[in-house]
């Protein structure tokens, strides 16, 4: 019963004012704020739980490895419609969930958080937890499994996930335009306004690619619709895991997150746009004043993504009520601090 | 009325005469929302049209630790809106203006008095529309669709209201203003979004929420098949999603529930079939003859006795409007009528539905079945008169049966109807104390006064130990500290 392990561990952390840094894989180590305390190592908890395709949910425990998980889905047909990113050999689908982070199809199909239907959660008292449940529609209690989503594991360990699938999609294009960033984002945006079976779009230095993902009729037609030249499908995997040469530097990694019709942001260095435009990923040696407050700026935010140097923090300031409701949401969760101190915001 | 004088009197401070209401001739509409079984009137109605007077309202009801109550249109049917006896009805029905439509962005911001359906209106000309569609969509408001996370019939593939809400913005009971999401794809910190979206107004007062809007699918089509046994039209549903399709609608009906809608709209549907189910299919032309092909080939083999596929828009309207109207048309042949929520896991329809007909001779009473398919999620309606004591009592019980088979099976008690004050007994059965206590820690963060829709949505332990229908684990009743009743 190694749940029974992980909530004796956190018990024992608590008595002993420890820090606990809740661990998969360890492939996102590089994101977030600092990396405090003890290992507690969550991959020996793996395994799906409950995996039955004609319900499109899958059940499963933290430790169990995202790359095994895909392979069963891919199986059955189906997929994890966020297209979540591995960052490296070994990513755990609770480290997946922690993080919070989707790959270049949340614009059409939605974040990972929109798939979450459930979770059980070990929380700072070594209680395990479970809220809502491996079904469609749920609103009995606050929806706690998806405020779970992106925490970092500052609020518990999350112990067990219910996501929604989604069947892979029968067939797949990719097609490339020339378009200054201007023009990109407005056809990005226009096409969004369609009905198009379009999966995932990038700009970078003047080309467009757009990924279409659906019926193989559906998907004939809204490439004649779109126009440009086919091109190889194997950009969105370098995207996704940030292998493609764009992320590679010695310069910081920013990730904006912006309304997607924001116009071009002028900041130095070069971008990369996904999603319709809603995300733009910077490499640049600007100020983190300069590109916080250029995101800021057209209503998003910015976050430090990967850089040597984080001691600016990585996430955005919260304004005052906001940051009031996460001390108190995280000394709920969790009164004595244990879980990842310092990971989102140095205070808690 | 001298107990409502103090909150009257600060409120009068600022508000207009008209938008305090505290005489019973004006406060009487207000006593329920949609679950008209239960009745409270209100010690003060008021009606603010601007924030401020919105912050200000919190502020007097803080200062004066007077409850608050907010208010929509008033169709919920679990009685999240059952106003306070001793406090405000926070009405939002004044705030009802359209602030904005970004067609290139695809957003609209919208004040929470908004009619859900105005947004799909005001959308149109520019091909686009909101798409979580409840079944009183003409009615209902954004703000309760929020505080809700309210579905409707094309959940499995368009989401709940969760998914389609971007950013929402309102104030906390001390008055302070609070903005969660926005119009980028996420916030920095924690999803606080989720935690406000079918939070059923216990964390802060909404004011304007920014929603999503969808590309209108070109085209859609809908098919309506029959099947002579229900367990045959639940495994049809796991066979259309085991082929890999995601309908844009996915319904069923029995053969109590269709003969009821059909006297009421004459919808066409076939009155021999033991239920029926309407499967329908969006997107652009090519996707949809593509689909319904494939939809057609896997309903044949899982026993469909009959099927026929709208020939054009009148056609499909009409196969759903029996679909929309079935609560009022069951209203029509019951004096009354009880609407369940549960959701379960598909593979378990069968039994449940044969659990709901043993239930139906056990009690004496009817109730047919309305189910949204594809999402699990079951409308059971119990048929009773309310003038007949027993039958009451008997209908609760079987309500009660109900839901708590639900969870049994792995489903909740609520699928998007909210527990309200309704199911409030229930959610001791699907959750444990530590999870209610973490409910109270949730509603402590952003409520400390507990002011917020007291005694809604999440009981106190100390009911559920009245209540004495607690989970039990492991052998261990929990909370075994609390005094029974």
């Amino acid at each position: 019963m190694i749940l029974e392990e992980f909530q004796q561990r956190i018990r024992a952390a608590v008595d002993r004012k420890a820090a606990l840094r809740l661990r998969g894989g360890g492939t996102k180590d590089f994101y977030g704020g600092a990396l405090r305390g003890e290992v507690l190592d969550t991959r020996g908890y793996s395994g799906i739980v409950e995996y039955e395709p004609t319900e499109l949910v899958v059940t499963a425990r933290c430790g169990t490895p995202l790359e095994e998980l895909e392979r069963i889905l891919e199986q059955n047909a189906q997929c994890l419609p966020f297209e979540p990113p591995h960052f490296g050999a070994g990513a755990t689908l609770g480290g997946c969930v922690a993080a919070g982070l989707s790959g270049p199809r949340r614009a059409a199909a939605g974040a990972l958080r929109d798939f979450v239907l459930g979770a059980k959660l070990i929380d700072g008292r070594g209680q395990a937890l479970a809220f809502g449940g491996r079904v469609m529609k749920n609103v009995a209690g606050y929806d706690v499994s998806r405020l779970l989503a992106g925490s970092l594991g500052t609020l518990g360990l999350i112990a067990e996930v219910s996501l929604k699938l989604a069947p892979r999609p029968q067939a797949q294009a990719t097609l490339r335009l020339e378009a200054p960033q201007a023009r990109a984002l407005e056809l990005m945006n226009r096409w969004a306004g369609q009905p198009l079976p379009i999966s995932a779009t990038a700009w970078r230095e003047g080309e467009l690619a757009v990924r279409l993902s659906g019926s193989t009729g559906g998907v004939r037609a809204a490439a004649a619709k779109i126009g440009g030249a086919v091109a190889a499908d194997d950009l969105w995997p370098g995207l996704r895991e940030q292998t493609d040469a764009f992320f590679a530097g010695p310069e910081p990694l920013w990730r904006l997150s912006v309304p997607s019709a924001a116009p071009p942001l002028e900041l130095p260095g070069r971008q990369l746009i996904e999603w319709n435009g809603a995300l733009r990923w910077l490499k640049s040696p600007a100020a983190p004043a300069a590109v916080r407050a250029a995101a800021r700026t057209v209503k998003g935010h910015a976050t430090l993504f990967r850089a040597a140097d984080k001691s600016a923090g990585c996430f955005d300031a919260l304004d005052p009520v906001a940051a009031r409701l996460h001390r108190q949401l995280k000394t709920t969760f969790d009164p004595a601090g244990v879980f990842n101190p310092g990971r989102i915001y140095p205070e808690f | 009325m001298g107990a409502a004088l103090p909150v009257v009197a600060a409120l009068r401070e600022f508000l207009p005469q008209r938008a305090i209401l505290h005489e019973e001739e004006d406060t009487r509409p207000y006593e329920c929302d949609g679950l008209t079984a239960y009745r409270q009137l209100p010690m003060v109605v008021a009606l603010p049209e601007t924030e401020e007077q919105v912050r200000r309202i919190l502020q007097v009801c803080a200062a004066l630790k007077v409850p608050v109550v907010p208010r929509g249109a008033g169709t919920g049917l679990s009685g999240g809106a059952l106003p306070p006896g001793d406090g405000v009805l926070l009405s939002m029905a004044k705030f009802m203006r359209v602030l904005r439509i970004d067609p290139l962005a695809r957003v609209a911001v919208v004040q929470p008095g908004v009619r859900n359906a105005v947004v799909s209106e005001l959308a149109a000309p520019h091909g686009l529309y909101y798409a979580p569609d409840p079944s009183s969509q003409i009615a209902c408001t954004i703000g309760g669709n929020v505080s809700e996370n309210s579905g409707g019939v094309h959940c499995l593939k368009y989401g709940l209201t969760l998914h389609n809400v971007l950013g929402v913005r309102g104030f906390t009971i001390d008055g302070e203003p609070i903005e969660l999401g926005g119009e980028a794809s996420d916030a920095p910190g924690y999803d606080l979004l989720a935690l406000a979206i079918g939070s059923e107004g216990m964390l802060f007062v909404l004011t304007e929420v920014t929603l999503k809007l969808l590309p209108k699918p070109q085209c859609a089509r809908v098919i309506m098949a029959s099947f002579d046994d229900v367990e045959k039209a639940g495994g049809a549903v796991a066979d259309i999603i085991g082929a890999g399709i995601v309908p844009a609608g996915l319904e069923m009906m029995d053969r109590p529930a269709t003969r009821a809608v059909e006297q009421f709209v004459g919808a066409g549907y076939d009155l021999e079939a033991a239920a029926i189910l309407l499967c329908e299919s969006d997107g652009t032309p090519e996707e949809v003859d593509d689909e319904v092909a494939r939809m057609k080939a896997v309903l044949e083999r899982a026993g469909a006795t009959r099927m026929t596929v709208s020939r054009d828009e009148t056609e499909r309207l009409r196969f759903w409007s029996g679909r929309k109207a079935a609560f009022p048309a069951v209203g029509r042949i019951s004096p009354d009528y009880y609407c369940m929520d549960g959701t379960i896991p598909r593979k378990r329809l069968g039994e449940v539905l044969a659990f709901i007909g043993s239930l139906e001779t056990r009690y004496g009473l009817r109730c047919p079945n309305v189910f949204h398919a594809g999402d699990g999620n079951l409308h059971p309606l119990i048929l009773f008169d309310a003038n007949n004591a027993d039958e009451l009592h008997r209908t609760e019980l079987f309500a009660a049966e109900v839901l708590e088979k639900c969870v049994e099976v792995g489903g909740t008690i609520t699928g998007e109807h909210g527990v309200g004050v309704e199911k409030i007994n229930q959610m001791c059965v699907q959750f444990g104390a530590p999870e209610l206590e973490l409910f109270h820690g949730v509603k402590r963060a952003f409520d400390p006064h507990g002011l917020l829709n007291p005694g809604k949505a999440v009981p106190s332990l100390a009911r559920c130990a009245e209540y004495g229908r607690m989970r039990v684990h492991g052998g261990r009743l929990p909370h075994p500290e609390l005094p029974r009743f």
